[in-house]
């Protein structure tokens, strides 16, 4: 079943006079439960698409379909709210609030839900717990290391049950111990809840986790293929 | 936890917190001050008006105040006795007046005065000349042929204690009367005028000199508590009004007596709302200002939430809950210390004698205690709160258009 359906998908952006083309025409097909790679070189588009299909940037033509929602018949409240209850996000950096402690980070999507405090605050430690993060609840982004921070982000992605988790470059700024740590974490979660996760990487070893390797050069698909289990 | 995380954002940089809210603690304080001395003020100057002969309410003949003349006096004593008992605040004190401009001269000088005839154990109470002797005696109501006169009358009059004066006015039987006084105490007023305007003699003596029989031009009553609003004064008024019944009298309260007073206190308060305005302006302009730094700082963080999917309207409250913190807080701490400030200056008040001359003019007292009004306090923390709460929906809405991208994408 198709979770993420995008058709002949173009994007420019406008750096003064200069038109820069991110993506030329992407047709892509995720479905349900999919552990897929956007691969490629810096400026390759990859960034751009994952925006793109998280509601956060709009494309110049081509549709888009999320769940079934199809973004060309929403508004921004309703893209917001998509986010809200459909996405979860996992970024590159700048990931957490950082006023609010690890726990806090993570409830924090589900206070937005309307989630009540005790569930939020029972989901959020038993989340907590998955990521390896048990007994530091109360630690604040900048307590917490690195990879410990894209713990709590991981945690916040998927704490209210996305149907798609998309992640930029999660493991970026993590040394290579960490970041495989991180993506064994990712991978157990795709198996185990059967959540969709999305990456954009140009990480050799991110793409070596990945089942299904999407790899876009100059905004165009170039090469799509799925591994054997 | 948005009450949380708008607390634990105003603290993220306390520095520039800090300077916004001393910003607001002083703006607040200064209203709460100013408005304190402003108040004591306008409190002194009726207090002052009142005591200087006019009381909370007046009554008269219809046409007494429009020409003081002896015709013009009241004479149905019963009436108005039993009217007068009939004010049921206890502690409600009246005197009966003559009052008839005259004229005053001895070998020296003569001039213009007000006679005032006056009971001088029940006047001792109601009115600044109870206390105002500082030369010579009061009155007695046994007194004959005695008078009491001001300072600066005795100066003009170039005569001093013991001496004679010689009053000079219409009867009631439009002859000329004369009567010899001896001066026997001097008052002193804040105002030099009144020590010039006025000479004390007792009722009776008065109403012997001009024929008066049983009338009296005024009484003056004065409530046991000053009501600035007036609205005491006036429903006793009203009552009075209704237990005389005649049309030949008028009883007016001191808001009608005092036009003059009565402008300044509206002025006055006007002014201090202006004074509230300017300094919210200056504040306002810090509010922003401070905001719009915090907002930009953490654009980044805004394109989160916003990924995340936090709504335009979430984001509007959370930026106005901080600066509602920030302004709650100043206004406790700025309550306080104009709390403070007042009760710190509040037994001795301010001495304005240096200023004494200026201030006379407007009956401004020489020495100002001030006075908190809770009405302002009120305004003032509404104010600050309100405008400061709207001025700050301008970085909010700026906070809450921010799209994700681009806010994530700022350096």
């Amino acid at each position: 079943m198709a979770i993420v359906e995008t058709k002949n998908i173009k994007k420019t952006y406008h750096q003064g006079k200069v038109k820069v083309p991110a993506l030329c025409g992407v047709d892509l097909i995720v479905d349900k439960a999919e552990f897929v790679a956007l691969a490629g070189p810096s400026g390759s588009g990859k960034t751009t698409m994952l925006n793109i299909i998280g509601g956060l940037d709009l494309p110049d033509s081509g549709s888009v379909v999320v769940d079934n929602h199809r973004f060309s018949d929403m508004n921004q409240a309703g893209l917001a709210s998509l986010r809200l209850h459909k996405i979860g996000f996992v970024f590159q950096a700048f990931n957490l609030i950082p006023v609010l402690s690890a726990i806090e980070n993570v409830e924090y999507v589900m206070l937005l839900q309307g989630v009540p405090e005790s569930e939020r605050n029972q989901r959020a430690k038993q989340i907590l717990d998955d990521v390896g993060l048990d007994g530091k609840y109360d630690r604040r982004p900048a307590e917490l290391s690195g990879g410990q921070q894209q713990r709590v982000a991981v945690a916040r992605a998927i704490v209210s049950d996305p149907t798609i988790v998309l992640a930029d470059e999660p493991t970026a700024n993590l040394d290579s111990q960490t970041g495989n740590d991180l993506l064994l974490m990712m991978k157990q979660m795709n198996n185990e809840k059967k959540i969709t996760f999305i990456f954009s990487t140009h990480d050799n070893m991110v793409m070596d986790y990945a089942r299904r390797l999407v790899t876009i050069k100059d905004g165009l698909i170039v090469n799509d293929e799925t591994k054997a289990c | 936890m948005y009450t949380i995380l708008a607390w634990r954002n105003i603290w993220r940089n306390p520095r520039r917190t800090i300077v916004i809210l001393m910003a607001v603690i002083i703006g607040v304080w200064s209203m709460i001050f100013l408005g304190a001395l402003m108040r004591g003020m306008e409190t002194e100057m009726v207090r002052n008006s009142i005591s200087t002969l006019t009381g909370s309410i007046q009554i008269h003949h219809r046409d007494y105040r429009n020409d003081p003349v002896v015709e013009n006096s009241m004479d149905d004593m019963d009436k108005l006795d039993q009217a007068l008992s009939s004010i049921q605040d206890t502690g409600t004190l009246w005197a009966k007046r003559i009052r008839v401009n005259a004229i005053a001269s001895n070998a020296r000088h003569s001039g213009g005065v007000t006679l005032v005839g006056i009971e001088p154990e029940k006047e001792a109470k109601i009115s600044f000349i109870g206390n105002a002797v500082t030369k010579g005696r009061f009155l007695s109501p046994e007194d004959k042929n005695k008078i009491i006169v001001g300072n600066a009358f005795l100066k003009k009059f170039n005569t001093k204690i013991g001496n004679k004066l010689i009053l000079l006015s219409q009867d009631t039987q439009n002859e000329i009367a004369s009567k010899a006084f001896k001066i026997v105490g001097v008052f002193n007023a804040d105002a030099e005028a009144i020590e010039k305007q006025f000479v004390f003699v007792p009722l009776v003596q008065a109403s012997k000199m001009l024929k008066m029989g049983e009338s009296i031009s005024e009484i003056s009553i004065v409530l046991p508590k000053l009501d600035i609003t007036g609205k005491k004064e006036f429903q006793t008024a009203r009552k009075l009004i209704a237990s005389v019944n005649d049309d030949t009298i008028v009883i007016e309260t001191w808001i009608e007596l005092l036009p003059m007073i009565k402008a300044i206190l509206k002025m006055s308060g006007f002014f201090l709302y202006i004074w509230y305005f300017v300094v919210f302006i200056a504040m306002g302009f810090g509010i922003v200002n401070t905001t719009l730094m915090a907002i930009f700082e953490r654009m980044r963080e805004f394109g989160l939430m916003k990924a995340l999917g936090m709504r335009p309207l979430q984001v509007i409250r959370g930026v106005v809950t901080e600066t509602f913190f920030l302004l709650i807080l100043g206004i406790l701490i700025g309550n306080i210390l104009g709390f403070l400030s007042v009760a710190a200056i509040a037994k001795n008040g301010i001495d304005l004698s240096a200023l004494a001359a200026g201030a006379e003019m407007w009956g401004i007292p020489r020495i100002l205690y001030p006075e908190i009004w809770l009405q302002d306090v009120a305004v003032a923390g509404f104010v600050v709160l309100v405008l400061g709460v709207l001025v700050s929906l301008y970085p909010a809405f700026k906070a809450a258009r921010v799209t994700p991208i681009t806010a994530m994408t700022k350096n």
